[in-house]
């Protein structure tokens, strides 16, 4: 792919890469079709703020990709509590 | 007063999402596997009492195949400090009481005050290692922790017991069993997970361990629960009651 004519700084770049790194690793858990699912939502999601030129812009999209990780922690502990909890105990306490 | 040292076994096990198939009288491994539930909780327990300055030091060990080295960065990941890896031959079944023995030789060596486990593995469902190993080691044991606090040279532990808590105090050294309530168990993140692979993992087989991993119980068939059958739809009461009395034999 040829390079974007809105580069942004290297320092964003290299959080950029980095928080799409994590967020693709914690799709392998996902569920509903795990990282098959979860990995083209992911790209059009990058993809469709590559042209962001904007540090301050650049910054606040990052923020909200670390409340995504957050999002995505919590349903990955749910989900399994959830399925313990069906699986080993009375549904009724 | 702080321990030195907490030994936390866990458990590589098919992933609790996956949907356990059998072929050709195996079960299909060649899926998605991750830490048993359990031992997930072991591990949260035994860092938080590191965090908290309780004890010195965690070691993270498991009895498993080469693949098993995977859940044990998890728990390096997790904030394990070091971890101890039994290495058995791919494909063999270690049953409770082996392991508890691999264990046993382990606790030995390293020397922990107190040992927590998950209280059952989510494929076997056996809940017999922790036991087996007080017993082994002859120590004392809290099974199914539900709150843990450190009170002097003594512990107390909460238990979860029918209709309720039960709390008992139990002398050091000791062995915790955990139930899914004790603590909620932190992501191993990706950032993580590669700074685990700096920690130091030690490697046995049972043979170094002088355990005998041949177990006294034979499995002699595996097969998948009955499917089960759909239901029908009548379209009167007359063919319901005849259905009744002449296919299911129930009037």
């Amino acid at each position: 792919m040829p390079a974007s004519p809105h580069q942004p700084p290297a320092a964003l770049r290299a959080q950029v890469k980095d928080l799409y790194k994590q967020l693709l690793y914690m799709g392998r858990e996902y569920p509903n079709g795990g990282i098959d699912y979860f990995k083209p939502k992911l790209k059009a999601a990058f993809l469709k703020k590559r042209t962001m030129s904007d540090p301050a812009e650049i910054e606040a999209a990052l923020k909200q990709g670390d409340y995504i990780k957050k999002e995505l922690e919590a349903l990955w502990f749910l989900r399994k509590y959830r399925h313990v909890k069906q699986n080993y105990y009375d549904p009724k306490d | 007063m702080s321990l030195n040292r907490i030994l936390v076994p866990v458990k590589r096990v098919i992933d609790y999402a996956v949907k356990v198939r059998v072929t050709g009288g195996k079960i299909d491994t060649n899926v998605k596997h991750s830490m048993n539930p359990f031992d997930e909780i072991a591990v949260e327990q035994a860092v938080r009492m590191r965090e908290g300055k309780q004890v010195k030091e965690v070691i993270a060990m498991t009895v498993g195949p080469t693949k098993s080295l995977e859940t044990l960065r998890t728990a390096l990941a997790m904030g394990a400090d070091r971890a101890i890896h039994v290495e058995t031959p791919e494909g063999t079944e270690i049953l409770p009481l082996q392991v508890a023995k691999l264990i046993r030789a382990v606790a030995e060596k390293e020397k922990p005050e107190v040992v927590i486990l998950g209280k059952q593995a989510i494929d076997d469902d056996s809940s017999q290692t922790g036991q087996m190993l007080a017993g082994l080691l002859g120590w004392s044991q809290a099974t199914f922790a539900n709150k843990i606090a450190v009170a002097g040279d003594k512990l107390t532990v909460d238990r979860e017991v029918d209709g309720g808590l039960e709390t008992i105090s139990t002398k050091l050294p000791t062995i915790i069993t955990t139930d899914l309530r004790l603590n909620e168990p932190r992501y191993a993140t990706l950032p993580n997970i590669m700074k685990a692979k700096k920690k130091k993992v030690d490697k046995f087989t049972p043979a170094d361990l002088k355990v005998d991993i041949k177990g006294s119980i034979e499995t002699i068939k595996i097969e998948e629960p009955a499917k089960r059958s759909g239901g029908k739809k009548v379209a009167s009461v007359d063919e319901l009651i005849d259905k009744l009395k002449n296919e299911a034999k129930v009037l």
